[in-house]
């Protein structure tokens, strides 16, 4: 089970965080500020994978962003690295040659788009086309 | 400004956006976070009622300043409002606003719940996902009270959507684990399973998640997933690459539902059925014959697809363990991915390979790539790796491979990174311990340990090196060798100093035949280092020094000088002064032969399980080092070191690990555990220091009075009590309420066994919690520490611990304590006191209740606290005569208990010694004509009476049984005692 996934910039401003146990705000703060800390002082062509504590982080970085999530012990790490692969093609297909800026400025369909992916932590729906077309269809419900 | 304005674009929300991304600093952001946020409180003030787009528009707002970092106290309303809108996008928002903003326990929950009850019953699939979700991240258990019931039924309806079925999988699982008890499968779990089956991709992706976690929780009602996921997987695996359509990933064909199966059946031993059986080995076959195929796509997606189920499938075959030719090609398959340029890849193989090295079938074909190993150990670059590749030389370490991997840990440990020293230096001493077979390797392994890594070789491990050197006498010349060579080094760690100091002071005599290395020069190179040393090791080398002038009269004269000087004497540290006035005193006064009794080779130290390997599992965290690993690890050390079965955990060891500087290097008081020779020496060392009054604890089972008044105020028995309220109720109730206290673990009454003949260890360890205890007892009175220890990195909350007594007990034993602090955080450590008093004798055993949240959900843990009748032992000596005089008053058949049974660990003389003496009786030599057998006396403490106690335990070897006879003056005793001590061999 994902415990949280977090989305933030080189410059370690945090775009995006998704927490899947309850935590209280400090506590938050606190492991985002760790979080962005080691994955931004990793070195280049260093692995995905980090130990922390009794979890395991799986970040990876697409253009500007940088992806982290943390799994628990027994969860599959390339398989997570694939899982932010596809919400990185969820995104891309809904936003079109997406990039940080639709994320700031969109961050509630962000949100929307994880949620139909995601949920507890546990992957929901792996097929791009049924999010993507849930998704349109919500799109289409405003109207 | 991007150009997106898909769906609803909100411009005021961007317009705002921009703003703070045009801020200058971040005072220009506040100001404006702040005029925003005035405004948006006026709106919401205002008369004028907001429409529903506005509302939405000012909800977002505050979603964004709240997700910048800053704190909002306003709005929540709002946001439940637009709950009940009828506007998708609007109730979207209001949902978001409360997923990301309400916590578990707001007030609004209730309007939350009246808003989710809506639109669960509107029947549109795409509101009952909204809400389902809402559930999903709340999470809290009003709602689990509220849905508990609810979802189940939407869940397995046949005419539900699959996209809510997708959600209602999901939803209940998070309810299930925040709220266990208010799941109530029952009926549903035949459907829950069969949806393994459904039609639709989609939906066994979620419900296998849901599915998993209750078949961990309840393996028997969930066991016909087995066949089911089986053929599942195989009609997947056995799929072409396009024949799932969108649920092919980079031609891989399904690999999340794949890796979850896989997961799924990790649940489980090996399928009983043959033929699904078959089927499953076909089907990791085929997995692993898929790795060899070229790939079908160049694309990094493509191959982290396959090969996150080609690690799930081999996780299988090790968790299966049965299977060797597939163990086999598991293991080749890593070596493959050893050498892989995917930095990925070799870190996963390096930590796949550390659990396949502990399977027989496999550990031979692990042993095969130490080259590799040990070369990605030098040339990785990335710490992690490397860390990895450390992990996994320890673990395909045997006998024939030690030498050389201890020696490259070592070469690795003059370069590593700071951040892991501390932990191969623990690796080390334990694989130099674990396979040592030439002592003089193992004290030369340790000594340039501490030479490389003296900063990170930390108490535990110095103590251990001369446990072992104590107790082996083949090995003491060498060492005091060695260690007399190593101090020749200009500049030598402060650690080495004091395994220097004690083992000179133990043993120089044995290097002191050559001039190169007389008494004098001895003493000369320790005096060299001590100005430079802390307090604690100048107080060790003082009784270094003292243990010289027994060793060599000829130093005495320089000792004194040393001793009498000012900056000893009057040292402002008072454990200092006071050993060079005592030290001073006693060897001028006492005469050689008192001398040499009081300063007497130190004892073998009885055996135990080896503290480092704790420490290393403590540092490692949970699952790092497995549990056989410890056992095996125990095993061995015990066997081959010490000769014994692993006993005795902590008396020693807590000894050793005292924190004050004045812990009793020299054994002063080692007499506590009865050794003989120490005994006449007691009394006269009691008067010779009685001026200064502190070094009295030196023992002798007699003196009853000087224990009495040691600690605990005798007014305990009226204040803060068990509250007699909580123990009544505490007959252990069966319903798994959160309210009461979960029965006694069925694991409890062994975890007790375990602490009959010891005081101090680690009760209880799970996932999540540690719980250590250290006790002392003294007459009826004992004090125990309760150490609980929170292994996660997330916070205890609502941390309550209840001791109970339950039935007659509560007029038997008196247990006092404070509750503890009600938040652990991650990683932290509380310790709880208890105080004990032994009112009469009892067979029963307190409980221990601990509830705490964790997660959200709630923990409840009841054991039993080892504290057993014989913990209110007083020693008692006596002569042979007199012991068969009492055996035969004592001689009506219900004052005897005995049993006949087998044994169950080796029988070992001395081990079986250090059980007895453990459990505080007296042992006494040459009582009983057979030699072989063992008879001991002691005294029963308890506030009403003393019940004096025999006990004769005839072992015989070549039958491995042992017969126990226990006698006492009452029934009671005598058939606990016989329960408890029969359980030890």
């Amino acid at each position: 089970m994902m415990r949280f996934m977090l989305l933030f910039s080189r410059q370690g401003k945090l775009r995006l965080q998704k927490w899947y146990v309850s935590i209280g705000d400090k506590e938050k703060k606190k492991i985002t500020r760790e979080m962005t800390q080691i994955v931004l002082g990793r070195k280049p062509q260093t692995c995905n994978f980090i130990d922390w504590k009794d979890l395991k982080i799986v970040y990876k970085r697409y253009a500007s962003l940088y992806f982290c999530c943390a799994m628990e012990g027994q969860d599959n790490e390339l398989l997570t690295l694939e899982l932010m692969h596809r919400y990185v093609e969820l995104l891309d297909n809904y936003f079109g040659n997406v990039c940080e800026l639709d994320i700031i400025f969109n961050f509630e369909k962000a949100y929307f788009i994880l949620d139909e992916f995601l949920m507890g932590g546990e992957i929901q729906e792996t097929s791009k086309l049924s999010v993507s077309k849930s998704i349109e269809e919500s799109d289409m419900l405003q109207e | 400004m991007p150009a997106v304005s898909k769906g609803d674009g909100m411009r005021g929300l961007a317009v705002f956006i921009s703003d703070i991304r045009n801020c200058k600093s971040k005072e220009a952001e506040i100001k404006r976070i702040n005029k925003e946020l005035a405004n948006i409180r006026s709106k919401f003030k205002g008369d004028k009622a907001l429409d529903g787009y506005s509302k939405k528009k000012y909800v977002c707002k505050l979603l964004f300043i709240f997700l910048l970092g800053h704190d909002i106290d306003f709005g929540h309303m709002e946001a439940v409002n637009l709950l009940s809108s009828n506007k998708y996008t609007e109730k979207q928002i209001g949902y978001l606003f409360i997923s990301v903003l309400v916590n578990s326990n707001s007030e609004l929950i209730r309007l939350i719940n009246n808003a989710i009850k809506n639109d669960l019953a509107s029947r549109n699939p795409t509101f009952m996902c909204l809400a389902l979700h809402c559930i999903a991240n709340v999470g809290s258990r009003e709602m689990a009270e509220a849905f508990a019931g609810e979802i189940p039924r939407i869940l397995v309806a046949g005419d539900t959507m699959d996209s809510v079925k997708q959600s209602a999988a999901l939803c209940l699982l998070r309810l299930y684990k925040t709220s266990p008890d208010l799941v109530h499968m029952g009926e549903w779990t035949s459907r829950v399973v069969h949806l393994l089956n459904d039609q639709h991709m989609g939906v066994v992706t979620a419900a296998i998640s849901l599915i998993t976690c209750l078949s961990q929780k309840n393996p028997e009602e969930f066991k016909t997933c087995i066949s089911l996921a089986v053929s599942r997987l195989s009609r997947i695996v056995s799929s072409a690459s396009t024949d799932l359509q969108d649920y092919t990933y980079y031609f891989v064909p399904a690999p999340w539902l794949s890796v979850k199966l896989l997961r799924l059946l990790q649940c489980y031993p090996p399928p009983e059925d043959g033929a699904v059986k078959g089927r499953l080995v076909e089907c990791l076959e085929t997995i692993l014959n898929k790795a060899q195929e070229p790939p079908k796509s160049k694309k990094v997606q493509h191959s982290n697809a396959k090969n996150a189920i080609l690690f799930e499938a081999i996780s299988l075959i090790i968790h299966y363990d049965s299977e060797p030719n597939l163990l086999v090609r598991a293991c080749n398959q890593l070596g493959q991915f050893l050498q892989h340029r995917e930095t990925n890849l070799r870190y996963l193989a390096l930590e796949s390979m550390c659990t396949l090295a502990s399977s027989e079938f496999s550990h031979e074909a692990v042993k095969t790539h130490i080259e590799t190993v040990i070369n990605a150990l030098k040339t990785e670059r990335d710490v992690s790796v490397r860390q990895r590749a450390a992990d996994l030389l320890y673990a395909m370490c045997d006998r024939s491979n030690a030498k050389q991997i201890v020696a490259e840990m070592l070469s690795y440990l003059e370069t590593a990174d700071y951040s892991i020293r501390e932990e191969i230096v623990l690796k080390v001493a334990i694989l130099a311990e674990k396979y040592a077979v030439d002592y003089s390797w193992y004290v030369d392994t340790i000594l340039n340990l501490i030479r490389i890594a003296g900063d990170y070789v930390s108490e535990e491990v110095w103590y251990r090196v001369i446990q072992i050197v104590i107790n082996r006498d083949d090995v003491q010349g060498y060492a005091a060798k060695t260690v007399f060579e190593a101090l020749q080094a200009p500049a030598c760690h402060e650690n080495m100093v004091k395994v220097g100091g004690y083992i000179l002071g133990e043993f120089g005599n044995l290097i002191a035949g050559d001039p190169r290395s007389s008494p004098l020069v001895q003493f000369n190179l320790l005096h060299s280092k001590f100005h430079l040393c802390s307090v604690p090791t100048r107080a060790l080398l003082l009784s270094a020094y003292i243990k010289f002038i027994n060793l060599f009269p000829e130093t005495k004269s320089t000792i004194q000088e040393v001793l009498r000087s000012d900056s000893q004497i009057r040292n402002s540290d008072v454990e200092l002064q006071q050993r060079a006035v005592e030290y001073l005193k006693l060897s001028s006064i006492a005469s050689t032969d008192v001398l040499a009794t009081v300063l007497e080779e130190m004892p073998p130290f009885p055996e135990r399980e080896s503290s480092i390997l704790a420490k290393l599992k403590k540092k490692k965290g949970p699952g790092a080092v497995s549990v056989s690993e410890l056992e095996d690890g125990k095993k061995e050390a015990g066997s081959e070191i010490n000769g014994g079965g692993g006993a005795e955990s902590a008396a020693a060891a807590s000894n050793a690990s005292t924190p004050s500087p004045s812990a009793d290097l020299l054994g002063l008081r080692s007499g506590a555990a009865g050794i003989g020779s120490a005994t006449g020496a007691g009394s006269l060392l009691v008067d010779v220091f009685s001026e200064s009054g502190t070094a009295a604890t030196a023992s002798s089972g007699t003196d009853e009075n000087f224990l009495r008044d040691l600690d605990l105020p005798t007014e305990s028995s009226d204040s803060l009590l068990v509250d007699s309220a909580l123990a009544s109720d505490s007959t252990p109730s069966s319903a798994l309420g959160s309210e009461d206290p979960a029965p006694a673990l069925p694991e409890s009454d062994e975890l007790l066994h375990k602490f009959v003949c010891k005081n101090n260890g680690v009760l209880f360890e799970n996932h999540l919690l540690q719980i250590g205890i250290k006790s002392e007892y003294r007459q009826n009175l004992g004090r125990m520490y309760l150490f609980f220890g929170n292994k996660t990195s997330m916070q205890f909350i609502g941390f309550s611990t209840t001791v109970t007594c339950p039935g007659e007990l509560q007029s038997q034993l008196n247990i006092q304590t404070k509750p503890v602090e009600p938040l652990v955080e991650g990683g932290a450590q509380v310790q709880q006191v208890l105080n004990i008093e032994c009112l009469s004798d009892f067979t029963e055993a307190p409980l221990l209740n601990i509830r705490f949240r964790y997660g959200g959900t709630l923990q409840n843990i009841t054991l039993k606290l080892p504290i057993t009748i014989n913990k209110f032992f007083q020693p008692t000596e006596m002569a042979s005569q007199d012991f068969f005089q009492r055996w035969k008053q004592l001689s009506q058949p219900q004052q005897e208990a005995q049993k006949i049974f087998k044994a169950t660990h080796p029988m070992d003389s001395e081990v079986l010694k250090g059980k007895l003496l453990g459990l505080g009786t007296a042992l006494l030599e040459n009582v009983d004509p057979n030699p072989e057998n063992f008879v001991c006396a002691g005294v029963i403490q308890t506030k009403a009476l003393q019940v004096g106690c025999l006990l004769r335990l005839e072992p015989n070897a070549q039958a491995q049984m042992y017969r126990l006879t226990l006698r006492s003056s009452k029934e009671s005793v005598s058939k606990r005692l016989c329960e408890l001590v029969a359980e030890q061999f």
